[in-house]
């Protein structure tokens, strides 16, 4: 299984996309006779029933939503249905991109996501790549079984352990704080602190985690390449630079691009968790403010405009992103 | 690797290097792990202080006392196993026929049925649109709500199809369908008994996802009796929490707060520890399963 991982590392939506096009390549030239397809579909019509729960379900509680999503240029009323209800073009969009909050979402969004991204992507490699130094054992094996585990904290717990130790009177951070001799911090109650406390809490959390899929990558590195660069006198961190980071660089470049895919969205649960009205002005970001709006303010017309707005900006990002690896590197989600 | 070579002064210098980097990273994720562990049975007035930083001081357990004799701790303990377990089966008789069903060269139609899924992955109605579906059902403050949403996740299906083409001899297939086996019946007889390392992957994923989540009690649950443990947590765990520090700017009612305060200190930690229990004992024994399936995920099918 690991074999084929230095070189083929793009993930299975790829794999999809390029056995469409090459199914139809095939296909239309032989132009399969329709008898022959519908005996294929009366043979197996079993799997269809193996399908049916799962495009059920993703038909109501994907598909709808998506068709549900025209309620951002109406004005929803429950009793009236999604369909009844009033069109009203574009006014919960202007009316959110005149609102005075508008930049301030915009800003503290993209602050967080990209500060995360910033930090957070390079950790892993630069983990995997310690790792995949040190020999297999027992060491080895602790802190891989250490670094992961936080993986399994929910994000409940991770919020209170976060507040328990930040806090300004009893917790353990700000007690090592006083003990160098500076004021205890306020953390939870500052906004310039807000963005960091997020994002570190995160690479603690997850940094060791996602080093797998790098060290999977590492794995299928041929050791011949070593050999070989061993007798020609090459020096460990020369083979790291020049064998190990290009093999996984395919595998960098695919969770890049998710993760800018995501970029308008990380993290909601954690930073809805961590808000309070002192530090809003630096969490509130776009999904909070869609749940604040549309759940607890029950304006759902303009909380899925936001949300639909929210939505395709990442959706231009990843395209574009996409399409800069597919320039520059050649490695691709499609 | 390299032990015929002499290794050099540069890449010894290097090697000590890379460990102490790999210590690093240990005793930072150690750290609080420990710290969470010997607060939750340390005298409170020791750990507020700070005077307990490491190793537990005056033991007490008097904080997991409190912790099982408090009701709604229990309540949403037993509603967390029973939403896990129910959504656990769900995802498992959603995802393993569907993946299987996608496995199959065979399968009219099966790029039709991938794409549709793929495509949820990076578009959605978003927020809003989806509960109000989950609402027009009638879902809402009902078991589904805690189900239903979350039926199936795109990646898993994709997991445990890459495990059926790869892992199930495509002969087997081949010789049950020349002896008339039905594809119900060979799903049954031949490719469950197969599955048990995807089953087992799959379970996993879905039911730390089940145990771990909130979002989806936060805005489709309103009855408490119906919370799950992390929805409790969060009472116990942020709300309190953030409610006593803001408003402690320290007065003459800071004084009467203060015992109670204590109190919540102490089973704050217990209380994390209690509720992680569940996945920290099983982690240890079945992390390769873990990492398996997230490679396998990562693997071009």
């Amino acid at each position: 299984m690991n074999t084929s991982t230095a070189t083929s590392r793009e993930p299975e939506i790829e794999s999809t996309h390029t056995n469409k096009k090459n199914k139809k390549i095939v296909r239309s030239p032989k132009k399969l006779p329709k008898k022959k397809t519908n005996k294929k579909i009366l043979q197996n019509w079993q799997l269809y029933i193996f399908i049916l729960p799962a495009f059920l379900y993703f038909l109501i509680f994907h598909y709808i939503p998506m068709y549900g999503v025209q309620i951002a240029f109406k004005n929803f009323v429950p009793t009236l249905g999604i369909w009844g209800s009033e069109w009203v073009g574009l006014e919960h969009f202007t009316r959110f991109f005149e609102s005075y909050y508008f930049w301030d979402l915009i800003k503290n969004t993209l602050g967080i996501s990209v500060y995360e991204l910033a930090v957070g992507f390079p950790l892993p490699i630069i983990l995997a790549l310690a790792l995949n130094e040190a020999k297999d054992g027992l060491y080895k094996r602790t802190v891989q079984t250490v670094t992961y585990a936080p993986h399994f904290i929910s994000v409940v717990v991770m919020a209170g352990m976060i507040i328990a130790f930040l806090s300004p009177a009893t917790g353990i951070i700000n007690h090592a704080i006083q003990l160098v001799g500076f004021e205890p911090i306020a953390f939870m109650s500052d906004p310039d602190w807000f963005k960091t406390v997020y994002v570190m809490s995160g690479v603690w959390q997850s940094t060791g985690w996602g080093t797998i899929i790098y060290l999977a990558a590492l794995a299928g590195v041929d050791p011949q390449h070593h050999e070989a660069a061993i007798v020609d006198g090459a020096s460990r961190f020369q083979r790291i630079w020049h064998i190990n980071i290009p093999a996984i660089v395919p595998t960098m470049v695919i969770l890049l691009i998710m993760n800018v895919g995501n970029i308008m969205a990380m993290g909601f649960e954690k930073i809805l968790l961590l808000q309070n009205p002192l530090n809003l002005e630096s969490s509130n970001v776009i999904a909070t403010f869609v749940y604040q709006a549309g759940l607890l303010d029950a304006q759902y017309s303009f909380a899925a405009a936001v949300g639909l707005f929210n939505a395709v900006i990442n959706a231009i990002l990843l395209i574009t992103v996409n399409q800069i690896a597919k320039k520059t590197s050649e490695t691709s989600l499609w | 690797m390299s032990t015929a070579i002499k290794e050099t002064n540069k890449d010894k210098v290097f090697k000590v290097f890379i460990f102490l980097f790999l210590t690093t990273a240990l005793l930072i994720v150690l750290y609080p792990l420990i710290y969470i562990i010997s607060a939750s049975i340390s005298n409170p007035a020791a750990v507020n202080s700070g005077e307990m930083w490491l190793l537990p001081k005056d033991i007490t357990f008097e904080g997991y006392q409190m912790i099982f004799q408090n009701d709604a701790i229990w309540r949403g303990y037993l509603n967390t196993i029973f939403y896990t377990a129910f959504g656990t089966l769900i995802n498992l008789a959603v995802t393993i026929p569907a993946a299987y069903a996608l496995s199959r060269k065979d399968f009219f139609g099966r790029n039709f049925f991938t794409g549709m899924f793929v495509l949820t992955m990076f578009f959605s109605g978003g927020l809003i649109p989806t509960y109000l579906v989950v609402k027009s059902l009638g879902l809402i403050d009902t078991v589904w709500a805690m189900v239903l949403p979350n039926a199936a996740a795109v990646w898993n299906i994709v997991i445990a199809r890459v495990f059926f083409q790869s892992s199930i001899p495509k002969g087997l297939e081949e010789a049950a369908i020349i002896d008339g086996a039905s594809n119900f019946k060979m799903f049954m007889k031949i490719i469950l008994p197969l599955s048990a390392p995807i089953i087992a992957v799959m379970a996993l994923f879905y039911g730390v996802g089940h145990w771990n989540g909130y979002f989806n009690a936060l805005i489709y649950l309103s009855d408490k009796d119906m919370y799950p443990l992390q929805l409790v947590l969060r009472e116990i765990l942020v709300l309190q929490e953030m409610a006593s520090q803001n408003s402690n700017m320290s007065g003459s009612m800071a004084e009467a707060l203060h015992s109670k305060q204590q109190l919540a200190a102490i089973i704050k930690y217990g209380v994390m520890i209690v509720s992680t229990l569940p996945v920290i004992i099983v982690y240890p024994f079945l992390q390769r399963f873990f990492v398996k399936g997230v490679m396998i995920g990562s693997l071009k099918g």
